[in-house]
């Protein structure tokens, strides 16, 4: 009984702030100016249909690349010794103290024709490359943005795996490879799904990103929604039934995700 | 051998980042008048004596004479105020909220003329200053009513639109005397023909922004920003009104067109053009243009001002073909609560001495023939801060609202232009529906699993 009475404040909270909103959006997207009720603006969304689905591909290779660079990371800093493993994550944690817009700020001087990294390239006589104003450089800024919260979850599983287990697949003739796939992955499973959510879910309706570093030719779906509220194509409606469809492909893929986590404790 | 291979790799990024520092060329407008008014400050104050003599040879100038040209962009000088009583409104709490572009007035800058502050002291008023990035979440703003704003000042077009939908009010000109100051030529513009919503504030076109080293023939007019000679080293504006709008100079249309066929057109011009452009971009042109990645740019006169003065191989061009003429003006929300301290504000915006700091800080042009006859020689010759009449009678266009149609057509073009179609309109509900059922199902499975390993 006390703990639901704690939980008033917060259940207060969301009803104000997340349920009646979520409910004006859901209003606004079925519609018109007029108040009108009308399925117009989500066929509307067609026109967007390809930028729904690049935004869907390329937080897709964006969160793989994550899990595939975050994975050993993790492990690494999980088998280090309690007090170097806080200095570690303080490393991993330490680009989130400064401010998400100067972060993609700082890759567009890095990446610039005449950037450092360009610069630095052509003191060997190479390049300059292209290296901004292309998906990779959108991809690029996801993953740097994001990969902290990958890393995270997936180290607080893989602090729990005992090392006792992992030398008891050993001593039993494991290899390397079958400790991996066998017991390191299997067993940190709710965190792969965990960091998988944490970083598609943010990548996916990004929108800085895209503009910053995809020079106006990759605009993602983000940037579209952001238009028709604040931009120059206003129409809070249409933007609304855009935010209707992105909430629904979260949806489903949280409960894919969350899917395989609750098989794993199941099992 | 592996360590030694780590330290030679830092030390040569060490070295390439030596390289690039003393390039230093990120900065922000706001860090470059900084450093211009510094530079402008201990100039009038070591050099006093000179300083004199040099505003005394402008003979044509009487108004530079009489004031005190040491100290205008410094501290508030009485002096020079109007009749107006200022304090009328002391002691009574009032606070008034200003809503105006981003870096678009002399304020929070050290040792330089600070408008909210002085008018602050001045009136005993609390001024709540915010800012926004673009008209239309302006517009956004004061349509949802989220907006509680005594004074905003946006765009030409813009204001004809909230004249339209009642969204801001007719002022009381009897409160603001020193209207009196803009020049005739601003008043009763298209946007508001009787003049009765609004007092210019800044004005300028668009032009053009190139680097002269970069360029391989003369700039001369929108011509050259379809030419091959500048492949991918064209940025272009990222918003359609401006886009289609140097398109349809372009072709020889008016920038106001309705007509469905002229703007496919030019519709289909920049499509052509989106070969060429390196990238679509607003403010990110400052460091593009600034850190020469880029050659070649249209962009909004007071800026193109501010990267010149930057970097000195930079320079500009008034395009041949004609122009966007723009004019920012300060409007009073039907919804402000405080209209007599906002006509204050605006009559206080239009004092000699603060609108002549506000045009030195932001580099645009000026309405106000009050500051326009402070210039010195180099300013009235500067095309830029003053363009010549004759092209602005001539070959310039102000923006006016279009009718709903033509502003959701021309959107539709630009979402064609920036990204292609799929043809069946019963994808995306179906899609949705998929989804909707999956989820669903998953949920559902889970559950159930779950209730069968409990027994």
């Amino acid at each position: 009984m006390k703990s639901k009475i704690l939980a008033v404040p917060y259940i207060v909270w969301m009803i104000i702030f997340t349920v009646i909103p979520l409910g004006l959006v859901i209003f606004f997207a079925f519609t018109t100016q007029n108040g009108n009720f009308t399925f117009s603006n989500i066929i509307a969304m067609n026109d967007y249909l390809d930028v729904l689905f690049r935004s869907i591909e390329y937080s897709v290779i964006a969160t793989v690349i994550c899990l595939i660079l975050a994975l050993p990371v993790a492990y690494l800093i999980s088998r280090l010794a309690r007090g170097k493993q806080g200095t570690m994550l303080m490393i991993v944690i330490l680009p989130m103290w400064i401010n998400f817009l100067l972060r993609t700020y700082a890759w567009m001087t890095l990446l610039e024709e005449n950037g450092l990294i360009n610069r630095f390239l052509g003191l060997f006589n190479l390049g300059p490359f292209n290296l901004i104003n292309n998906s990779g450089a959108v991809i690029l800024g996801m993953i740097y943005n994001y990969i902290p919260f990958m890393i995270l979850p997936l180290y607080s599983v893989m602090t729990k795996i005992d090392k006792s287990v992992i030398e008891a697949a050993q001593d039993l003739g494991c290899s390397g490879f079958h400790i991996l796939t066998k017991i390191i992955l299997p067993l940190s499973k709710q965190g792969i799904s965990t960091g998988i959510i944490t970083v598609f879910v943010p990548s996916v309706s990004t929108f800085i990103i895209s503009r910053m570093l995809g020079g106006g030719t990759n605009d993602l779906i983000g940037d579209i929604i952001e238009a028709q509220f604040l931009g120059n194509s206003y129409n809070p409606h249409l933007g609304s039934a855009m935010a209707i469809v992105l909430m629904v492909i979260v949806i489903l893929i949280m409960s894919l995700f969350n899917q395989f986590g609750s098989e794993e404790a199941v099992i | 051998m592996k360590k030694n291979f780590v330290l030679l790799i830092t030390l040569l990024l060490m070295l390439a980042l030596f390289s690039g520092c003393p390039r230093n060329n990120i900065h922000s407008s706001s860090d470059f008048s900084a450093v211009n008014n510094a530079e402008n400050k201990s100039n009038s104050n070591t050099v006093s004596m000179e300083n004199s003599k040099n505003s005394s040879q402008s003979v044509n100038s009487i108004n530079r004479d009489d004031v005190n040209m040491d100290t205008i962009l410094t501290t508030l000088d009485k002096s020079m105020l109007s009749e107006y009583d200022y304090s009328k409104l002391k002691n009574q709490n009032v606070t008034l909220n200003v809503c105006n572009w981003g870096e678009y007035m002399a304020v929070n800058q050290d040792d330089y003329f600070d408008v909210n502050k002085e008018f602050e002291k001045l009136t005993g008023i609390k001024v709540n200053y915010k800012t926004f990035a673009t008209n239309e979440e302006l517009y956004s703003k004061l349509k949802s009513g989220g907006g509680d704003y005594d004074i905003v000042i946006p765009s030409d077009y813009m204001i004809s639109k909230m004249i339209k939908e009642g969204l801001i009010q007719k002022l009381d000109f009897d409160n603001i005397p020193n209207f009196s100051y803009i020049d005739k030529k601003f008043v009763g513009l298209e946007y508001d023909p009787e003049n009765e919503y609004s007092v210019p504030y800044t004005w300028g076109i668009v032009c053009i922004v190139y680097n002269k080293k970069m360029v391989k023939k003369e700039i001369t007019g929108w011509c050259d920003l379809w030419d091959d000679a500048n492949d991918n080293n064209i940025l272009m504006f990222n918003n359609p009104r401006d886009a289609f709008g140097i398109a349809l100079t372009y072709l020889g249309y008016s920038q106001n067109t309705e007509d469905k066929r002229e703007l496919e057109e030019a519709a289909s011009t920049l499509k052509q053009q989106k070969n060429l452009v390196q990238a679509y971009v607003m403010d990110e042109i400052f460091d593009k243009i600034g850190g020469e990645s880029s050659a070649i740019a249209p962009y909004y006169a007071g800026d193109v001002q501010t990267m010149i003065d930057e970097n000195p191989n930079l320079d500009f061009c008034i395009p041949k073909e004609g122009t966007n003429k723009f004019v920012d003006a300060a409007c009073i929300p039907t919804a402000a609560k405080n209209k007599e301290a906002a006509e204050m504000y605006i009559n206080f915006l239009n004092e000699v001495q603060v609108a002549y700091a506000n045009c030195d800080y932001l580099c645009y042009s000026t309405p106000h023939t009050g500051v326009y006859s402070l210039f010195d020689e180099k300013t009235k010759a500067n095309p830029l801060r003053c363009p010549p009449d004759d092209y602005l009678n001539e070959k310039t266009e102000v923006f006016i609202n279009l009718s709903d149609e033509t502003n959701a057509y021309t959107q539709e073009l630009w979402n064609q232009i920036k990204i292609e179609k799929s043809k069946s309109p019963w994808l995306v509900p179906a899609f949705l529906l998929i989804s909707i059922a999956l989820t669903f199902f998953l949920n559902i499975r889970r559950s159930r699993k779950k209730k069968q390993d409990i027994f």
